[in-house]
Protein backbone atom coordinates (compact mmCIF):
# COMPACT_ATOMS: atom_id res chain seq x y z
CA UNK A 1 0.00 0.00 0.00
CA UNK A 2 1.49 3.82 -0.67
CA UNK A 3 -0.92 5.87 1.54
CA UNK A 4 -0.51 9.57 0.89
CA UNK A 5 2.00 10.20 3.61
CA UNK A 6 3.65 7.10 3.52
CA UNK A 7 7.39 7.28 2.49
CA UNK A 8 9.57 10.07 1.50
CA UNK A 9 8.98 13.18 -0.45
CA UNK A 10 11.92 12.34 -2.90
CA UNK A 11 10.36 13.71 -5.94
CA UNK A 12 10.35 17.23 -4.69
CA UNK A 13 14.13 17.02 -3.37
CA UNK A 14 14.75 15.85 -6.94
CA UNK A 15 12.98 18.63 -8.92
CA UNK A 16 14.71 20.80 -6.25
CA UNK A 17 18.14 19.41 -6.78
CA UNK A 18 18.00 19.58 -10.59
CA UNK A 19 16.55 23.31 -10.52
CA UNK A 20 19.70 24.12 -7.88
CA UNK A 21 21.85 22.25 -10.61
CA UNK A 22 20.41 24.38 -13.31
CA UNK A 23 21.03 27.05 -11.04
CA UNK A 24 24.53 25.99 -10.71
CA UNK A 25 25.42 25.18 -14.97
CA UNK A 26 23.82 28.88 -15.34
CA UNK A 27 26.11 30.73 -12.66
CA UNK A 28 29.08 28.57 -14.02
CA UNK A 29 28.25 29.20 -17.97
CA UNK A 30 31.67 30.89 -19.17
CA UNK A 31 33.93 27.92 -17.42
CA UNK A 32 31.72 25.17 -18.20
CA UNK A 33 31.06 26.42 -21.64
CA UNK A 34 34.98 26.86 -21.85
CA UNK A 35 35.71 23.30 -20.63
CA UNK A 36 33.59 22.13 -23.24
CA UNK A 37 35.36 23.66 -25.70
CA UNK A 38 38.36 22.12 -24.73
CA UNK A 39 36.61 18.89 -24.76
CA UNK A 40 35.19 19.04 -28.03
CA UNK A 41 38.73 20.68 -29.73
CA UNK A 42 40.80 17.18 -28.17
CA UNK A 43 37.53 15.04 -29.43
CA UNK A 44 36.86 16.62 -32.93
CA UNK A 45 40.66 16.41 -33.98
CA UNK A 46 40.07 12.51 -33.80
CA UNK A 47 36.30 12.51 -34.94
CA UNK A 48 35.67 11.70 -38.74
CA UNK A 49 31.97 11.45 -37.71
CA UNK A 50 32.03 14.80 -36.97
CA UNK A 51 29.18 13.89 -33.97
CA UNK A 52 31.85 16.00 -31.66
CA UNK A 53 30.09 19.10 -32.90
CA UNK A 54 26.70 18.67 -31.08
CA UNK A 55 28.75 18.98 -28.15
CA UNK A 56 27.14 21.98 -26.61
CA UNK A 57 29.37 25.25 -27.20
CA UNK A 58 31.73 23.47 -29.83
CA UNK A 59 31.79 23.56 -33.65
CA UNK A 60 30.14 26.54 -36.37
CA UNK A 61 26.49 27.06 -36.77
CA UNK A 62 25.16 28.31 -39.58
CA UNK A 63 22.57 31.46 -39.01
CA UNK A 64 20.75 33.61 -41.26
CA UNK A 65 18.01 35.55 -41.22
CA UNK A 66 16.02 34.98 -44.13
CA UNK A 67 14.18 31.88 -44.80
CA UNK A 68 16.83 29.87 -46.43
CA UNK A 69 20.21 30.36 -47.06
CA UNK A 70 21.01 32.40 -49.93
CA UNK A 71 23.77 31.51 -52.85
CA UNK A 72 25.51 32.82 -55.61
CA UNK A 73 28.16 30.67 -57.68
CA UNK A 74 31.63 32.39 -57.90
CA UNK A 75 30.71 32.81 -61.77
CA UNK A 76 28.10 35.36 -61.19
CA UNK A 77 29.09 36.52 -58.11
CA UNK A 78 29.63 41.17 -58.13
CA UNK A 79 30.99 42.84 -55.38
CA UNK A 80 30.17 46.30 -55.39
CA UNK A 81 32.37 49.03 -53.57
CA UNK A 82 30.05 52.20 -53.72
CA UNK A 83 29.16 55.07 -52.07
CA UNK A 84 31.21 58.23 -51.40
CA UNK A 85 34.22 56.82 -53.66
CA UNK A 86 35.85 58.58 -56.19
CA UNK A 87 35.59 55.18 -58.00
CA UNK A 88 32.91 52.92 -58.00
CA UNK A 89 33.91 49.56 -58.01
CA UNK A 90 32.77 45.74 -59.34
CA UNK A 91 34.98 43.06 -58.39
CA UNK A 92 34.64 39.19 -59.31
CA UNK A 93 35.97 36.27 -57.64
CA UNK A 94 38.34 36.31 -59.88
CA UNK A 95 39.54 40.45 -59.54
CA UNK A 96 39.75 39.69 -55.52
CA UNK A 97 42.37 36.84 -56.18
CA UNK A 98 44.07 38.88 -58.19
CA UNK A 99 44.91 41.56 -55.52
CA UNK A 100 47.02 41.03 -52.48
CA UNK A 101 46.51 38.51 -50.61
CA UNK A 102 46.28 38.01 -46.53
CA UNK A 103 45.99 34.92 -44.53
CA UNK A 104 44.88 35.26 -40.81
CA UNK A 105 44.00 32.39 -38.24
CA UNK A 106 42.18 32.96 -35.97
CA UNK A 107 39.37 31.68 -33.58
CA UNK A 108 35.64 32.40 -34.67
CA UNK A 109 33.60 33.75 -31.60
CA UNK A 110 29.28 33.61 -31.96
CA UNK A 111 27.80 36.32 -29.45
CA UNK A 112 25.45 33.27 -28.44
CA UNK A 113 28.92 31.24 -27.12
CA UNK A 114 29.93 28.65 -29.70
CA UNK A 115 33.50 29.40 -30.49
CA UNK A 116 35.53 27.59 -33.56
CA UNK A 117 39.64 28.07 -32.55
CA UNK A 118 41.90 28.50 -35.42
CA UNK A 119 40.11 28.92 -38.28
CA UNK A 120 42.12 29.82 -41.37
CA UNK A 121 41.38 32.85 -43.39
CA UNK A 122 42.71 34.04 -46.75
CA UNK A 123 41.30 37.33 -48.73
CA UNK A 124 42.15 41.08 -49.30
CA UNK A 125 42.35 43.40 -46.06
CA UNK A 126 38.92 46.00 -46.68
CA UNK A 127 41.27 48.48 -46.46
CA UNK A 128 42.78 47.95 -50.00
CA UNK A 129 39.79 48.17 -51.56
CA UNK A 130 38.71 51.10 -49.75
CA UNK A 131 42.41 52.43 -51.29
CA UNK A 132 41.53 51.17 -54.41
CA UNK A 133 38.15 53.04 -54.83
CA UNK A 134 39.12 55.95 -52.51
CA UNK A 135 37.24 57.18 -49.66
CA UNK A 136 35.89 60.96 -50.50
CA UNK A 137 36.84 63.21 -47.38
CA UNK A 138 34.64 63.61 -44.27
CA UNK A 139 33.56 59.77 -44.54
CA UNK A 140 32.80 58.29 -40.90
CA UNK A 141 31.74 54.49 -41.68
CA UNK A 142 31.09 51.72 -44.32
CA UNK A 143 28.15 49.69 -44.54
CA UNK A 144 28.13 46.06 -45.73
CA UNK A 145 25.22 44.94 -47.33
CA UNK A 146 24.44 40.86 -48.08
CA UNK A 147 22.57 39.24 -50.65
CA UNK A 148 20.50 37.95 -48.58
CA UNK A 149 18.10 40.87 -49.23
CA UNK A 150 17.88 41.48 -45.24
CA UNK A 151 21.17 41.48 -43.62
CA UNK A 152 23.34 44.71 -43.18
CA UNK A 153 26.02 45.68 -41.06
CA UNK A 154 28.69 48.56 -40.43
CA UNK A 155 31.82 49.93 -39.15
CA UNK A 156 34.09 52.94 -38.73
CA UNK A 157 36.21 54.08 -41.23
CA UNK A 158 38.84 53.52 -38.95
CA UNK A 159 37.69 50.09 -37.83
CA UNK A 160 37.24 49.39 -41.37
CA UNK A 161 40.90 50.02 -42.08
CA UNK A 162 42.49 47.57 -39.53
CA UNK A 163 44.77 45.18 -40.83
CA UNK A 164 42.72 42.33 -39.26
CA UNK A 165 39.27 43.17 -41.55
CA UNK A 166 39.45 41.04 -44.68
CA UNK A 167 37.10 39.93 -47.25
CA UNK A 168 37.68 36.85 -47.41
CA UNK A 169 36.77 33.76 -50.55
CA UNK A 170 38.95 30.86 -48.76
CA UNK A 171 38.22 29.07 -45.03
CA UNK A 172 40.47 26.65 -43.88
CA UNK A 173 42.36 26.48 -47.34
CA UNK A 174 38.65 25.84 -49.36
CA UNK A 175 36.59 28.12 -51.35
CA UNK A 176 33.72 29.31 -49.05
CA UNK A 177 30.58 27.29 -49.17
CA UNK A 178 26.91 28.67 -49.35
CA UNK A 179 26.61 27.41 -45.48
CA UNK A 180 29.52 29.45 -44.40
CA UNK A 181 28.36 32.98 -46.59
CA UNK A 182 30.27 31.73 -49.39
CA UNK A 183 31.37 32.86 -52.08
CA UNK A 184 32.64 35.74 -50.50
CA UNK A 185 31.82 37.29 -46.73
CA UNK A 186 33.72 39.64 -44.62
CA UNK A 187 36.00 38.99 -41.29
CA UNK A 188 35.94 41.05 -38.56
CA UNK A 189 38.19 39.21 -36.73
CA UNK A 190 38.76 40.78 -33.53
CA UNK A 191 34.69 41.35 -33.20
CA UNK A 192 32.05 38.42 -32.43
CA UNK A 193 30.69 36.70 -35.57
CA UNK A 194 27.80 39.12 -36.24
CA UNK A 195 30.19 41.51 -37.83
CA UNK A 196 31.37 39.34 -40.34
CA UNK A 197 28.64 39.60 -42.60
CA UNK A 198 28.25 36.65 -45.04
CA UNK A 199 27.22 36.21 -48.90
CA UNK A 200 29.21 39.87 -48.88
CA UNK A 201 27.23 42.21 -52.00
CA UNK A 202 28.03 45.31 -51.34
CA UNK A 203 30.76 47.99 -49.42
CA UNK A 204 29.34 51.57 -49.18
CA UNK A 205 31.27 54.41 -47.68
CA UNK A 206 28.99 56.59 -45.48
CA UNK A 207 29.24 60.21 -44.27
CA UNK A 208 27.31 58.62 -41.07
CA UNK A 209 27.45 55.40 -39.17
CA UNK A 210 24.40 53.38 -39.66
CA UNK A 211 23.68 50.38 -37.43
CA UNK A 212 23.35 46.87 -38.63
CA UNK A 213 21.11 44.49 -38.50
CA UNK A 214 21.71 43.01 -35.25
CA UNK A 215 22.51 46.55 -33.42
CA UNK A 216 18.85 47.51 -34.42
CA UNK A 217 18.25 44.83 -32.13
CA UNK A 218 20.47 46.26 -29.42
CA UNK A 219 23.62 44.36 -29.77
CA UNK A 220 26.37 46.54 -29.53
CA UNK A 221 27.96 48.48 -32.29
CA UNK A 222 31.46 48.07 -31.51
CA UNK A 223 31.58 44.38 -30.71
CA UNK A 224 34.60 43.59 -29.57
CA UNK A 225 35.44 39.87 -28.38
CA UNK A 226 35.06 40.02 -24.72
CA UNK A 227 34.76 43.57 -24.19
CA UNK A 228 31.29 44.30 -25.28
CA UNK A 229 27.57 42.43 -25.06
CA UNK A 230 28.17 41.86 -21.64
CA UNK A 231 30.19 38.75 -22.36
CA UNK A 232 33.92 37.72 -21.18
CA UNK A 233 35.39 35.54 -23.41
CA UNK A 234 39.06 35.74 -24.62
CA UNK A 235 39.58 38.03 -26.97
CA UNK A 236 40.35 36.50 -30.59
CA UNK B 1 -19.66 -9.11 -8.72
CA UNK B 2 -17.77 -10.71 -11.22
CA UNK B 3 -14.30 -9.86 -11.57
CA UNK B 4 -13.72 -7.01 -14.22
CA UNK B 5 -10.74 -7.39 -17.00
CA UNK B 6 -10.20 -3.97 -17.01
CA UNK B 7 -9.16 -1.40 -14.25
CA UNK B 8 -9.63 2.66 -14.62
CA UNK B 9 -6.27 4.02 -14.06
CA UNK B 10 -5.98 7.01 -15.64
CA UNK B 11 -8.59 10.11 -15.74
CA UNK B 12 -9.59 11.57 -19.07
CA UNK B 13 -7.43 14.98 -18.01
CA UNK B 14 -4.41 13.21 -16.68
CA UNK B 15 -4.78 11.64 -20.66
CA UNK B 16 -5.48 14.94 -22.14
CA UNK B 17 -2.52 16.13 -20.66
CA UNK B 18 -0.29 13.36 -21.44
CA UNK B 19 -1.28 13.86 -24.82
CA UNK B 20 -0.94 17.18 -25.12
CA UNK B 21 2.53 17.74 -23.73
CA UNK B 22 3.71 14.83 -25.47
CA UNK B 23 2.70 16.85 -29.12
CA UNK B 24 4.28 19.63 -27.52
CA UNK B 25 7.50 18.00 -26.45
CA UNK B 26 7.45 16.67 -30.01
CA UNK B 27 7.13 20.30 -31.74
CA UNK B 28 10.01 20.95 -29.14
CA UNK B 29 12.26 18.28 -29.96
CA UNK B 30 11.92 18.56 -33.89
CA UNK B 31 12.37 22.63 -33.93
CA UNK B 32 15.34 22.09 -31.42
CA UNK B 33 17.19 19.74 -33.76
CA UNK B 34 16.23 21.70 -36.35
CA UNK B 35 18.36 24.95 -34.32
CA UNK B 36 20.92 23.02 -33.04
CA UNK B 37 22.27 20.36 -35.67
CA UNK B 38 23.82 22.11 -38.36
CA UNK B 39 23.46 19.91 -40.84
CA UNK B 40 19.85 19.55 -40.04
CA UNK B 41 19.84 23.46 -39.85
CA UNK B 42 20.89 24.08 -43.58
CA UNK B 43 18.82 21.34 -44.62
CA UNK B 44 15.74 23.12 -43.21
CA UNK B 45 16.36 26.92 -43.08
CA UNK B 46 13.53 29.49 -42.03
CA UNK B 47 15.50 29.79 -38.85
CA UNK B 48 13.13 32.91 -37.88
CA UNK B 49 9.89 30.28 -38.45
CA UNK B 50 11.52 27.27 -36.75
CA UNK B 51 13.06 29.50 -33.63
CA UNK B 52 8.72 31.31 -33.34
CA UNK B 53 7.45 27.64 -33.35
CA UNK B 54 9.89 26.14 -30.67
CA UNK B 55 9.32 29.34 -28.66
CA UNK B 56 5.95 28.93 -28.78
CA UNK B 57 5.80 25.25 -27.86
CA UNK B 58 7.98 26.19 -25.11
CA UNK B 59 5.77 28.87 -23.86
CA UNK B 60 2.95 26.39 -24.18
CA UNK B 61 4.79 23.13 -22.41
CA UNK B 62 3.06 24.11 -19.05
CA UNK B 63 -0.15 24.75 -19.94
CA UNK B 64 -1.68 21.46 -19.63
CA UNK B 65 -0.25 20.95 -16.80
CA UNK B 66 -0.88 23.34 -14.66
CA UNK B 67 -4.95 23.12 -15.92
CA UNK B 68 -4.75 19.90 -14.72
CA UNK B 69 -3.36 20.64 -11.64
CA UNK B 70 -5.86 23.18 -10.88
CA UNK B 71 -8.78 21.50 -12.53
CA UNK B 72 -7.96 17.88 -11.67
CA UNK B 73 -8.32 15.98 -8.42
CA UNK B 74 -7.25 12.51 -9.80
CA UNK B 75 -3.56 13.99 -11.46
CA UNK B 76 -3.20 16.10 -8.02
CA UNK B 77 -3.47 12.61 -6.21
CA UNK B 78 -1.26 10.93 -8.65
CA UNK B 79 0.87 13.58 -8.26
CA UNK B 80 1.38 13.03 -4.53
CA UNK B 81 1.99 9.43 -5.00
CA UNK B 82 4.57 10.16 -7.75
CA UNK B 83 6.21 12.40 -5.18
CA UNK B 84 6.79 9.63 -2.04
CA UNK B 85 9.16 6.75 -2.30
CA UNK B 86 8.19 3.96 -0.22
CA UNK B 87 10.69 1.08 0.67
CA UNK B 88 8.88 -1.16 -1.61
CA UNK B 89 9.86 1.51 -4.18
CA UNK B 90 13.73 1.21 -3.21
CA UNK B 91 13.34 -2.43 -3.21
CA UNK B 92 11.95 -2.43 -6.33
CA UNK B 93 14.87 -0.46 -7.83
CA UNK B 94 17.51 -2.79 -6.18
CA UNK B 95 16.18 -5.99 -6.99
CA UNK B 96 17.41 -7.49 -10.84
CA UNK B 97 14.18 -9.75 -10.47
CA UNK B 98 11.88 -6.76 -9.97
CA UNK B 99 9.30 -7.45 -12.21
CA UNK B 100 9.01 -10.73 -11.32
CA UNK B 101 9.56 -10.70 -7.16
CA UNK B 102 5.40 -9.96 -6.47
CA UNK B 103 6.68 -6.83 -4.14
CA UNK B 104 3.49 -4.89 -3.29
CA UNK B 105 4.07 -2.12 -5.78
CA UNK B 106 1.38 0.90 -5.76
CA UNK B 107 0.51 2.65 -8.66
CA UNK B 108 3.46 3.65 -9.33
CA UNK B 109 6.58 2.21 -9.20
CA UNK B 110 9.91 3.51 -8.16
CA UNK B 111 11.09 3.82 -11.72
CA UNK B 112 8.26 5.60 -13.15
CA UNK B 113 8.72 8.02 -9.17
CA UNK B 114 12.07 8.62 -9.85
CA UNK B 115 12.17 9.83 -13.69
CA UNK B 116 8.93 11.90 -13.69
CA UNK B 117 10.80 13.63 -10.94
CA UNK B 118 13.89 13.85 -13.04
CA UNK B 119 11.77 15.09 -16.50
CA UNK B 120 9.83 17.70 -14.36
CA UNK B 121 13.07 19.38 -12.31
CA UNK B 122 15.03 19.26 -16.19
CA UNK B 123 11.41 20.85 -17.91
CA UNK B 124 11.38 23.68 -15.34
CA UNK B 125 15.29 23.98 -15.89
CA UNK B 126 14.74 23.86 -19.47
CA UNK B 127 11.84 26.74 -19.18
CA UNK B 128 13.59 28.87 -16.70
CA UNK B 129 16.92 28.74 -19.13
CA UNK B 130 14.45 29.34 -22.07
CA UNK B 131 13.00 32.58 -20.68
CA UNK B 132 17.03 33.80 -20.31
CA UNK B 133 17.36 33.24 -23.87
CA UNK B 134 14.56 34.84 -24.97
CA UNK B 135 15.62 38.21 -23.19
CA UNK B 136 16.14 40.66 -25.95
CA UNK B 137 20.12 42.32 -26.25
CA UNK B 138 18.84 45.64 -24.80
CA UNK B 139 17.72 43.64 -21.74
CA UNK B 140 21.04 43.97 -19.89
CA UNK B 141 21.67 40.07 -17.94
CA UNK B 142 24.84 39.88 -15.87
CA UNK B 143 27.58 38.69 -17.94
CA UNK B 144 28.36 34.90 -17.99
CA UNK B 145 24.13 34.52 -17.69
CA UNK B 146 23.41 34.15 -20.64
CA UNK B 147 26.21 31.92 -21.98
CA UNK B 148 25.30 29.38 -18.64
CA UNK B 149 21.52 29.59 -19.77
CA UNK B 150 22.81 28.39 -23.62
CA UNK B 151 25.36 25.62 -22.22
CA UNK B 152 22.48 24.68 -19.34
CA UNK B 153 19.95 23.88 -22.18
CA UNK B 154 21.54 22.49 -24.04
CA UNK B 155 22.99 19.77 -21.34
CA UNK B 156 19.63 19.57 -20.09
CA UNK B 157 18.11 19.06 -23.26
CA UNK B 158 20.66 15.95 -24.07
CA UNK B 159 19.75 14.78 -20.61
CA UNK B 160 16.00 14.43 -20.97
CA UNK B 161 16.75 13.07 -24.00
CA UNK B 162 18.21 10.15 -22.61
CA UNK B 163 14.83 10.03 -20.27
CA UNK B 164 12.62 10.00 -23.04
CA UNK B 165 14.32 7.29 -25.02
CA UNK B 166 14.22 5.26 -22.07
CA UNK B 167 10.51 6.21 -21.53
CA UNK B 168 9.88 5.32 -25.27
CA UNK B 169 11.05 2.37 -25.30
CA UNK B 170 9.37 0.87 -21.94
CA UNK B 171 6.15 2.37 -23.80
CA UNK B 172 6.90 0.02 -26.63
CA UNK B 173 7.65 -2.94 -24.26
CA UNK B 174 4.53 -2.16 -22.30
CA UNK B 175 1.54 -1.85 -24.58
CA UNK B 176 -0.72 -2.62 -21.55
CA UNK B 177 0.52 0.62 -20.40
CA UNK B 178 -0.06 2.33 -23.66
CA UNK B 179 -3.80 1.29 -24.18
CA UNK B 180 -4.43 2.57 -20.34
CA UNK B 181 -3.08 6.25 -21.74
CA UNK B 182 -5.18 5.65 -24.76
CA UNK B 183 -8.19 4.53 -23.16
CA UNK B 184 -7.51 5.37 -19.32
CA UNK B 185 -8.00 1.33 -18.08
CA UNK B 186 -5.45 -1.04 -17.86
CA UNK B 187 -5.72 -4.75 -18.21
CA UNK B 188 -6.31 -6.13 -14.88
CA UNK B 189 -3.83 -8.75 -14.88
CA UNK B 190 -1.48 -6.51 -16.28
CA UNK B 191 -2.07 -4.60 -13.37
CA UNK B 192 -2.03 -7.45 -10.62
CA UNK B 193 1.11 -8.21 -12.27
CA UNK B 194 2.93 -4.83 -12.18
CA UNK B 195 1.45 -2.72 -9.60
CA UNK B 196 -0.35 -5.27 -7.44
CA UNK B 197 -1.12 -3.19 -4.19
CA UNK B 198 -2.50 -0.41 -6.07
CA UNK B 199 -4.78 -3.33 -8.14
CA UNK B 200 -6.06 -4.96 -5.20
CA UNK B 201 -6.47 -1.72 -3.97
CA UNK B 202 -9.22 -0.51 -6.86
CA UNK B 203 -10.52 -3.83 -7.45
Amino acid sequence: MDGEHEGTPIGRRVVLGLLGLGGATVAAGPWVSRWLGDVSGALSAHDPTGLSSLIPGSGWRYYTVTSGFPYRPPATYRLAVTGNVDHELTLTTDDLRGLPRTRLTRDFQCVTGWRVPGVHWEGVRLATLLDRAGVQPGQAAVRFTSYDGTYTESLTLAQARRDDVLVVDTLDGKPIGRAHGGPVRLLVAPMYGYKSCKWLSAIEVTERLEPGYWEQFGYDQNAWVGRSNGRNDAPT
Amino acid sequence: MPRPDRLPRFSPAERRVHRSTAVLVGVLALTGAALYVPSLALLVGRRTTVEAAHVVAGLLLPVPTLAGLALSAPLRADLRLLNRMTTTDWRWLRRRDRRTARLPVGKFNGGQKLASAVVAGTGLVLFGTGLLLLAPARVSIPVGVRQGATIAHDLFTFGLLVILAGHVWLAYRHPEARAALRTGLVDREYAEREHPAWASQVW
